[in-house]
This record gives structure tokens, C-alpha cells and sequence, in this order.
């Protein structure tokens, strides 16, 4: 079936089966990767997506539930070639190794700026616990988040 | 539940079925109906499309309820709170009446899973799930919640501690679909608590507990609620422990007391999470602080 939604600000329209994930349509047939194939079972949160403003699994989601919605991948982050100041502040603080869970951790730390203006500790701790991240031991990520979370005001 | 990562990679769903999207309640239940054990319902998705990947399910089609309207709403009805069995958890923990007045439905919700998994996953899902750990049942039990079925024959409501059968299993025929949780306010002078016990708070609970006390002026226990999970093969009620605290004084060695009772209540397994021995011990110090903790929630002593 034809599906439409909005894809980082832009209107899509692409034919999906009913079993397909969100993940494989973004990535396969729309050639958006920021959302990455972690474990698939809902435990690494590096296939998180905004699905009308709120992240969610997009390994977890089928594709045909996106019609008419609003999906955001990190390439919707970035305007006119220019990082956004999380992307920036995760480069600055060497918050990205390998950098397959970075864009789970972007759009977590998105949708944490947009609800806290200056998130404590444990704040930033709540937002990402469902982001896992075998490099670089969380904190430097979690400093990124707290540096463009002072960008931000 | 514990997943069998060996059974096929998780990349995709590797069948096709077909895929429905009614817009009403009749014509879900018209679906199921017509559909019987060929389909299964999509609430949020995050138990059922793992075990779709899994091959552990293979239905034939799926019944989206997502867009039938007003399934996902929290509205004060007077005596009762009623949240639509289609709401998703993360909408649960930012509510404030289910936050100052079912403070242990809150803390249920706040521990469990992330927050991805929270905008998505349902309330009525996690019941209907069936799982043992099901970290919403217990504060509902305690809280006296009401289920509303809808099915074929029409509604019905029952009592959340009837719905669960098993692992798994619920008392819901193939042609119902659970459409609301009532949850009655809670009377003046009642503390409530949930304590649940897993290797970090967002995994799945090795025990969970939720309890409820309702104290007249001289301390006196008038109402007891205590329910368990993760110890049995449903979520279940600790009725040894309550009617042993009840019309007691609330004092910390009559509660010391009464916690040991549990073992009579609880008939726990070992598997992945735990073991049976472990589940026994922890059992009995999760009523005990549970109970405390309500206690406290009365007093005022405990946010």
C-alpha cells in the first residue's frame, strides 16, 4: 500500500508492505541511515525516530503506521549544512566513537533540550537510559548533552 | 519474557499478513470476529512485533486499534478515574491525578522500560500481555481497578484480578477487546506504594509489589490491599498478609510479621530473571518497606 508522511519537513510518498518496519523503509527505501539496526527487541534504542514530535523504536514500528504522520531522522536536524548544536556539542566533547548509537542519543537529547531548558544529571540519565552505547562509557555524552543544553539558552 | 535470540534475526518480519485499520469499535470487534484466531490486535506494538520477529506468533492479519478515537484518553469521572485501555504509558507518568492520587500506578510506570518504549507502549497492552511482571497490574489490583470489555456480546466489567488466567493467558474470548481500566479514588488516609525489585529499573521484574493501606484516627488498618508479581503465574493478591494486618494497628512488628506470611501467597519459579529462592526472600522485604512506605505516604513523611 502507498503510504504518505512527512519526512523531516518534507512530504513522502512510498509503497510498503504491511510487514515492513519503519527502520527498513526510512533506511532502504527512502536512503535516510541515521536510524541504525541495533538489537531489534526494544533494549538499544538506536533506531529512535521522532514520530510526530515523541521518539520512539522504529524498529519496534510498523511502516504502514506512519501514514499522514510526522517522522524526524537526525538528517532533519541540520539546516543549510550547518550541525545542529547538539551534533556539534557531540563532536566537541568526543561524545561519538564508533558512532552507531550516536543518532539514538541525538534524538533523545532533541527531544530532553526541548522539554528542559537546563536538564540536571538525572534528567539527561532518564532521557537516555533506553540508549545503549558500548564505547565510550556515557560520559562524554552525557557532558555533549549538558554543553548544548548551555548553547541553547 | 525472556527471548530466544537464536531463533531468527530480528531485522524483519519474515511473513506477510494483512493489515487492518477499523475506525470504530463494532467493526474491530466485526474483524475479530469474523477473524478468530488468525488475528491478533496492534496496541503499541512492543511485546507483539518482537515475537512477531521472533517467529514466536504468526498471525495472519493485524488489527490496528489506533485509530479508533477515544480509546487513549485519561478522564476524571467523579468516583472513578477512567484511562482508555489505548493510552500509552508515557501518558500515564505525566498525568498529574494518576501521579498525586495513585502514586503507586505512577511509580509502576516511571520504572518501567525507556522512554521510547513508553510512547509507545499501552496501558491496556501491558494487561492483556499477560505477563507475570506486568509492572501496571499490581497497583491496579490494589487499587481495586474495573476492566471494560468490549466484544460481541456487548460490554462487560470486571474485576482486574478475574482477568488474568496464566502466563500469557487472559480471560478475554477472541472477539473482545479491553477498552477501559476504571481505577475508584482511593478514600482520605490512604498511603500507597509500589517497590519493584530487577537487575537495573528498566528491565522487567525479578518481584514487584504494590500495596495500600486505609488507617482510621487511632492507626488502625480498615483496608489492606497487598498484590504481588512476577511470583506467581499471574499477578496475584497476598490475601494471607492482608488479612492478618487487617483491623490491626499499624505498627513496624505487626508489619515485620505479617510480610513473612507472603510465602504462603506466592508460588515463584526460577528462570532467567531469578530463582524461586531468591523470589521467596526478596518477596518478603518488598511487603514489608512497601507497607512502611504507604504508611508514610499517609503521614505525609514520603513524596
Amino acid at each position: 500500500m502507498i503510504i504518505k508522511f512527512k519526512l523531516n519537513g518534507r512530504e513522502v510518498s512510498v509503497d510498503v508492505r504491511p510487514n515492513e518496519l519503519l527502520i527498513n523503509v526510512l533506511r532502504e527505501k527512502l536512503g535516510y541511515t541515521s536510524p541504525k539496526y541495533g538489537c531489534g527487541i526494544g533494549e538499544c534504542g538506536a533506531c529512535t525516530v521522532l514520530v510526530d514530535n515523541e521518539p520512539i523504536l522504529s524498529c519496534l514500528m510498523l511502516a504502514v503506521e506512519v501514514n499522514g504522520r510526522e517522522v524526524v531522522t537526525v538528517e532533519g536536524l541540520s539546516k543549510n549544512d550547518e550541525l545542529n548544536p547538539i551534533q556539534k556539542a557531540f563532536l566537541e566533547e568526543n561524545a561519538v566513537q564508533c558512532g552507531y548509537c550516536t543518532p539514538g542519543f541525538i534524538i533523545m537529547a532533541k527531544k530532553l533540550l526541548e522539554e528542559y531548558s537546563e536538564p540536571d544529571i538525572n534528567t539527561i540519565k532518564e532521557y537516555i537510559r533506553g540508549n545503549l552505547c558500548r564505547c565510550t562509557g556515557y560520559i562524554n555524552i552525557i557532558r555533549a548533552i549538558m554543553k548544548a543544553s548551555k548553547q541553547n539558552r | 519474557m525472556s527471548w530466544d535470540l537464536n531463533r531468527s534475526n530480528t531485522h524483519i518480519i519474515p511473513f506477510e499478513f494483512e493489515y487492518h485499520e477499523p475506525k470504530s469499535l463494532d467493526e474491530a470487534v466485526e474483524l475479530l470476529k469474523k477473524l478468530g484466531s488468525e488475528a491478533k490486535v496492534l496496541a503499541g506494538g512492543t511485546d507483539l512485533l518482537i515475537q512477531m520477529k521472533m517467529g514466536v506468533l504468526r498471525p495472519k492479519h493485524i488489527i490496528n486499534l489506533k485509530k479508533i478515537n477515544g480509546l487513549n484518553l485519561i478522564v476524571d469521572k467523579g468516583e472513578y478515574l477512567s484511562i482508555g485501555a489505548l493510552t500509552k504509558l508515557r501518558d500515564i507518568e505525566k498525568n498529574e491525578i494518576i501521579k498525586s492520587r495513585f502514586p503507586a500506578l505512577y511509580q509502576a510506570v516511571k520504572s518501567m522500560a525507556s522512554i521510547q518504549i513508553k510512547n509507545m507502549a499501552t496501558i491496556g497492552g501491558n494487561l492483556c500481555n499477560a505477563s507475570p511482571a506486568a509492572d501496571t497490574a499490581p497497583p491496579l489490583m490494589v487499587y481495586n481497578a474495573k476492566l471494560k470489555i468490549y466484544g460481541s456480546k456487548g460490554y462487560r466489567v470486571i474485576p482486574i484480578e478475574k482477568f488474568f488466567k496464566g502466563p500469557k493467558q487472559t480471560i478475554l474470548e477472541n472477539d473482545e477487546i479491553l477498552v477501559e481500566i476504571m481505577v475508584p479514588y482511593p478514600k482520605p488516609y490512604t498511603g500507597s506504594f509500589f517497590i519493584k525489585i530487577a537487575r537495573t529499573s528498566m528491565d522487567l521484574a525479578k518481584a514487584n509489589v504494590a500495596t495500600k493501606i486505609v488507617l482510621n484516627e487511632n492507626d488502625v488498618i480498615e483496608e489492606i490491599a497487598v498484590a504481588l508479581g512476577s511470583v506467581a503465574p499471574t499477578p496475584i493478591r497476598a490475601k494471607t498478609v492482608e488479612s492478618y494486618l487487617l483491623n490491626k494497628r499499624f505498627e513496624e512488628k505487626t508489619v515485620y510479621k505479617a510480610s513473612k506470611l507472603v510465602l504462603k501467597d506466592i508460588k515463584p519459579i526460577t528462570d532467567a530473571r531469578s530463582t524461586a529462592e531468591y523470589r521467596r526472600y526478596v518477596s518478603q522485604a518488598i511487603v514489608y518497606d512497601a507497607l512502611i512506605n504507604s504508611y508514610k505516604m499517609i503521614r505525609g513523611e514520603k513524596k
